[in-house]
């Protein structure tokens, strides 16, 4: 990312961006799939058995990083979204579109590890609690995004009214946040709070490594997603009849 | 100019008077639907019934959402009142009022006597309609901006559903949370206030954002 950062306006036209995010995809997608599996490798086999909860807690290793993700991509997406509409500038508008899948995916893994998990620690597929009913909130947020730039036809005004949809999101996020706080508070009888348990030091490495992993598979993934969205939206420009060969 | 613009919307809607029954007959429906589905048992019903109001109250005002920009937006008048030299903030809080005045206020009219049917005490029947009327001015503006955005689009019914409802959770929690609260004898005053602090918020903000939808969307 740093490269993009030095010359912004020259790889701020998608010309120019998209042979270079070509190039950068190695380096991004090698240490992801490395990082995947040394993070698998030591949640599966270095990791101690927790003693509350057994096996069935090394979900949480993709559980955890999936939700970070969900909630981290959201902002990025609302940030790109905002860049794009404020500056005009198309790279980040599509660079908003290729996050939205992508959070909306780690979204939806982390709620269904969720339940995976919750089913044999609380004996529940799902509980009303703040943290649960948040994140589904979340997914309904990234759905709304994704269903209205994809109803638009005309790629500049999808582009802005998306926009408008992120930020609004994004200031709603900590209300809707809170309030579904102080609601789970008003009905005491359904929480179920997990316990919380003291972590070994290689289960903190597995949760770390696999956060990682995660993190440098979204860049890789979002780069491969620009590629795509650029390649549909400039089907006319000449510049990309050249680079295709 | 503003009073003008409210007026105006007013006769358009006095002139299809229709529509706005409808609404306020799709909300008396949907409350009357669930102790049909649930059972008339009598202490049930007082535990769903906050719940059931709110909800009842957010999808009757979604219904009509599409009629704050719709038909204008359909003449063109929406393009001139854009290009008009005062500011785009006042002609979209102008409309949100006129829309309040037009679906939402006949709801909290009709409310407690909806709320009789679930067996609520007089008590919670104030705290209902005081809810209702600090939380649906909420549910105008927020709803304005996906008005604003899907202007003109196909199925555009559907998508402000999927993009208005989840930004409403916060005014269904504190709304029911109020009548809740005084259902089961505690002071609603705490998630009065929250909603009140919503309302000053959002009709602070809201309409900037629609403005910037309209904008975008009448290009």
């Amino acid at each position: 990312m740093s490269n993009r950062r030095i010359n912004w306006y020259k790889y701020a036209a998608p010309a120019n961006f998209y042979p270079l995010a070509g190039k950068m995809i190695p380096f991004f997608a090698v240490p992801a799939a490395i990082l995947f599996i040394i993070g698998i490798y030591v949640g599966f086999f270095v990791a101690p058995t927790d003693f509350q909860q057994g096996e069935s807690y090394r979900i949480l290793f993709i559980h955890v990083p999936a939700a970070w993700m969900g909630m981290f991509l959201y902002v990025m997406l609302a940030i790109y979204a905002g860049i794009g509409w404020a500056f005009n500038a198309r790279l980040a508008s599509m660079m908003a579109q290729a996050i939205s899948t992508t959070g909306a995916i780690f979204t939806f893994i982390s709620l269904v590890t969720g339940s995976l998990w919750g089913r044999p620690a609380w004996g529940v597929w799902w509980v009303w609690d703040a943290r649960l009913t948040s994140t589904l909130i979340l997914m309904f947020l990234y759905i709304g995004f994704i269903s209205l730039q994809s109803s638009i036809d005309d790629v500049r005004r999808a582009d802005r009214a998306g926009a408008v949809l992120a930020l609004v999101g994004v200031i709603n996020v900590p209300i809707i946040y809170f309030s579904v706080q102080w609601w789970n508070s008003l009905h005491q009888g359904a929480t179920i709070t997990a316990k919380s348990f003291k972590m070994a030091p290689s289960m903190l490495a597995a949760m770390l490594i696999m956060l990682a992993a995660c993190w440098i598979y979204s860049i890789a993934v979002v780069l491969v997603r620009v590629r795509y969205i650029i390649r549909e939206r400039e089907q006319e420009a000449p510049w990309l009849a050249e680079a295709a060969v | 100019m503003f009073g003008w613009l409210v007026w105006r919307d007013l006769i358009l809607a006095w002139r299809r008077r229709a529509d706005v029954l409808a609404t306020v007959f799709f909300f008396i429906i949907v409350t009357s639907l669930f102790p049909l589905g649930i059972g008339p048992e009598r202490e049930t019903l007082k535990t769903i019934a906050p719940g059931v109001v709110w909800v009842a109250a957010l999808l009757a005002s979604m219904l009509s959402l599409g009629r704050i920009f719709g038909n204008d937006y359909q003449d063109g008048t929406l393009e001139q009142l854009v290009l008009t030299p005062q500011p785009t903030y006042l002609v979209v809080l102008a409309k949100v009022l006129a829309h309040w005045v037009v679906s939402e206020l006949p709801l909290v009219v009709i409310a407690p006597v909806l709320g009789l049917q679930f067996g609520l005490s007089e008590n919670s029947l104030v705290v209902v309609i005081v809810s209702l009327l600090l939380g649906t001015p909420v549910l105008s503006v927020i709803g304005s901006i996906g008005a604003a955005l899907t202007l003109g689009l196909r199925a555009a019914n559907v998508l402000v559903a999927l993009l208005v409802l989840p930004l409403y959770i916060p005014v269904l929690i504190f709304g029911s949370g109020a009548v809740q609260a005084s259902v089961i004898g505690s002071s609603p005053q705490a998630w009065l206030l929250l909603l009140a602090a919503t309302l000053v918020v959002s009709l602070m903000f809201a309409p900037w954002a629609t403005s910037a939808a309209l904008k975008i969307s009448v290009e």
